[in-house]
Parts: structure tokens; C-alpha cells; sequence
């Protein structure tokens, strides 16, 4: 038996596949490299100095507090709605999976401005909050909602078809073999879905780190203080400060760089026990 | 329904999908609750148990085996996870899947994964996992109905001399007849949630209770009768007759394709023959009356007569009919 493919010349794959290279050399790699040439066009030193401003380290020290924060409480929500929705039956999955799903259709800079809309001065809640002394918008709690916001769905996404596909069934022979509860999520469950998991918690952490229209909203640029990595990168390239904006944003760039690194061995490695094929 | 499993007996429950007989294992098991009714093992009342305190061995048609775990550690599960101080020790635990791993004839391949293993071993090593729990009852549910016709044949002689060597209680569950009949001391025929009938394989074959369980227990012919005692009466022939209790003087008589004489000429059927099908050694022959009326006839190879074949008008004629109260 032979598999019946369409004849076609050699010549013209080799030109699609030679576009399509050209293309991504153009539009993804060229940008990639020209970050870190960028970074280092005064030499390694002025490298260093501008990552060790005290502003850079400060909006490093940020971004590292929301994504700390912010992606634990995402992974546990997307596990356990995930496991509700992949594992039971009940009234409103629908609405629950396009809930989950809304910030992925949801521009970054609304997933900001409802905060505002909330906790804003002239917001809902703002004024009742601010006789307390409780401020939200501007500070670290404004920035840390805000990426909850935005990066509610890539956990719980990655999970849920792997999920829905694994079914029950070892669920149900782990009921009938004497597991109690905390055996069958513990011994079952859980290890189904760890890789998937893992790999959903770095896409969820990429973009934590990464977001910047709805932190920019949010935030209130305050220098030292509320500026995360990616609005700092914006901050010294207005400055016309190239080298330190370029520095930082090589710091993102290679935390890309890794979660790419990871992610394919992930995918090559654990290709059976991660659902990509099903993620939109 | 109501039905008494025997212990140490292996039941069959056969029935077409949606008669309920998964169902009522999932009960049995308790994963599914009833609205009414009663479950008791040994005289204990089993509704009030939890599944972990009715120690029940399940295995399933999808096999549900553990994916991230060792074939070992499969079997290994259920003693692992029994509340402290019914435990067993570690070395017991590794005794005994041993033991397991030899009786399924898989004592190499303890290391594996179950993606690793064919489907035949793989359901070898999901019985041995339920058998791991030690289970006072042993549930089957269409345990073969994923694997290839050959592989279901070795696994179903398999399954009954693991019962008889291990001797526990086994409810099995199965849409086919065959395997049914194959395996189990009795078989429960059911049919949309109700017991059909009850009984050994020979007991259903020679005095099935119903058109239902003799129409589902293998193929049949149909005829309309005139039943006087133990004689039906078709036109122009007769033939003996096990009449239910019950039954109308004007009925269906139900008779099997390897009780249907086929010949060229002499009283019977008049039919044409459609289709002529050789299997091994017997010959199976379609044939269509002239009302539409559909017959199948088996007849061994040897006892065919020359010059059978499609369009060629023969005679039908019952050996031996059933005839069912209505």
C-alpha cells in the first residue's frame, strides 16, 4: 500500500517553505536579535549598569511580586475549574467555559479599566475604600489584579481538554478499588495532569511577567514604585534612554527565550499528556 | 427484578444495550444509587456501605487503568490505599502483586506502562488489579467488547479458569450471546430493565421463556401455526412442538436455522433461495417466500444438496418449533 499524494515539483515546496522562512526571519528572529544587539551596542557594562538602576531592579522586583502571586492563584483556580467541569455534570458549564474564556477575547487595555471602573476614585467602590485608607488603582494590588485578570484562562485552558479527554473511568476504578477522596485526586488525578499543568503555569507566568496594556492602565507609571519590567522598557525608550529600555527588554525576551526552551521540551517529551492539540 | 447470585457462582447478565444490565452493576458496585429496592451481600445491607466498605472488584470495558503508573503499581493500588491499620505491609503487597503478575501470565512485565501492553494484556491487568482488593464480588462490565473477535476467545476460557482457580462470586456483563453462554454457570437474560429469564446456558437454549430470549440467544425463523398440544400445524406439514404454557391455538412458531430442513420438492415453505454463504463447515442459505417472509437455513456442508444456488426454488420445513404465550 501506498499513501496517494498529489505530485507537485519540488521547486515550488521549496519556494513556499523558503517564504514562509523569510518571514519569520523577518518579522519574529530579526526583532528577537535586534533587542540584544540593541542591549549591548555600548558593551557589557552599560548592559549591567542599566539592569542595576535601582528604577530597573524595582520594576524587576515588581513583576517578580504580581507574577508570584498571580500565577499560584490562576493555577489553582484553572485546577479546580477545570476538574469541575471536566469531571461533573451541572447547570451553567457552558457560561462557566466562556467566562473562562472571556479575557482571551477581552482587550488587555478594558481587562485594566474595569478595575478602574471598580476601584477608581470615581469608581463604584473607590470612594468607600479610600475612607478606609484602602487604594487598589496605582499600586501593587491594581497591577495584581489586573494580570489576574488577563492571564485568568491559560491554565484552566490547557487543562480542561486534557481533562474532558482522560474522562472518569480511573476515577471510577479508583472509587471501586477503596481510594477515598484525597487517594484519588492525590494518586489519580492529580498525576494525570501534571505536565499539563506545568506547562500551562509557564504560559500563564509568560504572559504575567509580559503584560502591558492592562498594567498600564492600572498602574499609574509611578517610577521605583508601580512600574512593572514591561511598562519600564516603555519609560527609558521614551526617555530616548535605548540601551537601558533595550536591557530590560532583553531580560524579557530571554524569559521568552526559556519558556520556549521549556515548552518544546515539554511538548517533545510529554507530547501524550498535553492537550495543544485541543487548545484553541 | 430480583435475582440470588450463588457465591462462588459466575453469572452472566445478557442483554441488548439499554436493558440496564451495566446499570445494575454500577449499583451493585455503588456508584450508582437506586431510587428503591435492595442490595444485600451475605445479609449485609450493601445500599449502606460505602464502595470502599463493599470491597467489590470492578473491571471495565475501557480497561480504566491507571496511565502514569507501573503495571505493578496498578495492582498495587487498592491494598495501598486501605485506611491505616488494614494496610498491608509493603513486602505483603509486593507478594501479592507477584502472585497477581503470575496468574494473569505477566509476571515479566511488572515495569511497564499500560500504553505499553496490548489490549488483551492490558484487561489481564486490570482484573488482576481488582482482584488485588481480595473482592467479595467480582463485577464485569463488557470486559472484552473492546478487543478483536480472536484475542476475546482466549481471554473468555482465560477469564472462567482464573474464576474457578480463585472462586470468587463473578456477575459478568455482556450483549453477547455467545460469550455469555461460553462462560457462565447461569445466565440472566434482560430486557429494558426487567430479568427475561433466568437459568443455564442448556436450560435457555432448550426451554427459553420468551420470544425475546429465544430471538436474542441466536437467529431464528418464524412461522404462523396452528398449535394443538405438542404438534404445530403449517400448511400442509406439521411439526413437533415446545409449547409455553399459555400458548394460543393460533400463534408464531420460532425454530432455529439448524433445526430448518431445506429440500426440493414435498411439503414445506415455498421459497427462493437469495444468498448462499459458506462458513467452514456449514452452509448458511438465505431464502425469501413468496410473502416476503425472510428464512435462514444452516445445513452442514456435507448434507447440502447439489444444484443449491441463488434463484433456485426450494421447500422449508421446520424439525422442531417453539411456540411463546403472548
Amino acid at each position: 500500500m501506498r499513501a496517494v499524494t498529489p505530485e507537485r515539483p519540488k521547486g515550488a515546496a521549496w519556494l513556499i517553505v523558503g517564504a514562509a522562512v523569510l518571514w519569520m526571519g523577518l518579522t519574529i528572529l530579526l526583532p528577537l536579535v535586534s533587542v540584544f544587539i540593541e542591549a549591548f551596542r555600548q558593551g557589557a557594562g552599560a548592559y549591567v549598569a542599566a539592569i542595576k538602576d535601582p528604577d530597573a531592579l524595582a520594576a524587576i522586583a515588581l513583576t517578580l511580586r504580581v507574577a508570584v502571586l498571580a500565577v499560584p492563584l490562576n493555577a489553582a483556580f484553572g485546577l479546580a475549574a477545570a476538574w469541575a467541569i471536566a469531571k461533573f455534570e451541572f447547570r451553567g458549564k457552558g457560561l462557566l467555559l466562556s467566562l473562562i474564556d472571556l479575557p482571551f477575547s477581552l482587550s488587555p487595555v478594558i481587562s485594566g479599566l474595569v478595575w478602574v471602573l471598580v476601584f477608581g476614585a470615581n469608581g463604584w467602590f473607590g470612594p468607600l475604600l479610600d475612607q478606609w485608607g484602602v487604594r487598589i488603582i496605582f499600586t501593587y494590588t491594581g497591577i495584581l489584579l489586573a494580570t489576574i485578570l488577563v492571564t485568568f484562562p491559560f491554565v484552566a485552558r490547557e487543562l480542561i481538554p486534557l481533562m474532558q479527554a482522560q474522562g472518569t473511568d480511573e476515577e471510577i476504578a479508583a472509587v471501586t478499588l477503596g481510594a477515598g477522596g484525597r487517594d484519588i485526586i492525590g494518586r489519580v488525578t492529580l498525576p494525570n495532569i501534571a505536565w499539563a499543568l506545568v506547562y500551562g503555569v509557564l504560559l500563564c507566568n509568560a504572559r504575567a511577567m509580559g503584560e502591558f496594556g492592562a498594567v498600564s492602565v492600572v498602574s499609574g507609571h509611578i517610577r521605583g514604585l508601580t512600574d512593572t519590567m514591561p511598562l519600564h522598557v516603555e519609560a527609558l525608550y521614551n526617555d530616548y534612554n535605548f540601551v537601558a529600555a533595550f536591557a530590560v527588554a532583553s531580560l524579557l525576551a530571554g524569559l521568552a527565550l526559556v519558556t520556549l526552551a521549556v515548552k518544546t521540551v515539554l511538548e517533545w517529551r510529554f507530547a501524550s499528556e498535553l492537550a495543544h492539540g485541543a487548545r484553541r | 427484578m430480583s435475582i440470588d447470585v450463588e457465591p462462588g457462582e459466575f453469572l452472566a447478565l445478557l442483554g441488548p444495550s439499554g436493558s440496564g444490565k451495566t446499570t445494575l452493576l454500577r449499583v451493585i458496585a455503588g456508584l450508582e444509587r437506586p431510587d428503591s429496592g435492595a442490595v444485600s451481600l451475605d445479609g449485609e445491607d450493601f445500599l449502606a456501605q460505602t464502595p470502599r466498605q463493599r470491597r467489590v472488584g470492578m473491571v471495565f470495558q475501557s480497561y480504566a487503568l491507571f496511565r502514569h503508573m507501573t503495571v505493578a503499581k496498578n495492582i498495587a493500588f487498592g491494598p495501598t490505599v486501605r485506611p491505616q491499620g488494614e494496610r498491608p505491609s509493603k513486602a505483603e503487597v509486593q507478594a501479592k502483586v507477584q502472585r497477581l503478575l503470575e496468574l494473569i501470565q505477566l509476571a515479566d512485565l511488572g515495569g511497564r506502562y499500560p500504553r505499553q501492553l496490548s489490549g488483551g494484556q492490558q484487561q489481564r491487568v486490570a482484573l488482576a488489579r481488582a482482584l488485588a482488593i481480595e473482592p467479595r464480588v467480582l463485577l464485569l462490565d463488557e470486559p472484552f467488547g473492546a478487543l478483536d473477535a480472536k484475542v476475546r476467545k482466549e481471554l473468555r476460557y482465560w477469564l472462567r479458569r482464573i474464576h474457578d482457580e480463585t472462586g470468587v462470586t463473578t456477575i459478568f456483563v455482556t450483549h453477547d450471546q455467545e460469550e455469555a453462554m461460553d462462560l457462565a454457570d447461569r445466565v440472566a437474560v434482560l430486557k429494558q430493565g426487567r430479568i427475561e429469564q433466568v437459568g443455564a446456558p442448556e436450560a435457555l437454549h432448550e426451554h427459553p421463556a420468551s420470544a425475546f430470549v429465544f430471538d436474542f440467544l441466536g437467529e431464528s425463523n418464524r412461522l404462523p401455526c396452528h398449535l394443538a398440544g405438542d404438534l404445530a400445524t403449517f400448511d400442509g406439514f406439521a411439526a413437533p412442538a415446545v409449547a409455553a404454557p399459555g400458548a394460543a391455538a393460533q400463534t408464531t412458531a420460532w425454530f432455529r436455522p439448524h433445526e430448518t430442513e431445506l429440500a426440493f420438492d414435498g411439503p414445506g415453505v415455498q421459497a427462493v433461495v437469495e444468498g448462499v454463504l459458506n462458513q467452514g463447515g456449514l452452509v448458511r442459505v438465505e431464502a425469501r417466500a413468496a410473502d416476503g417472509a425472510g428464512f435462514t437455513v444452516d445445513l452442514p456442508r456435507v448434507l447440502t444438496p447439489a444444484g443449491l444456488g441463488v434463484g433456485v426454488p426450494v421447500r422449508l420445513r421446520p424439525r422442531r418449533v417453539f411456540v411463546f404465550a403472548e
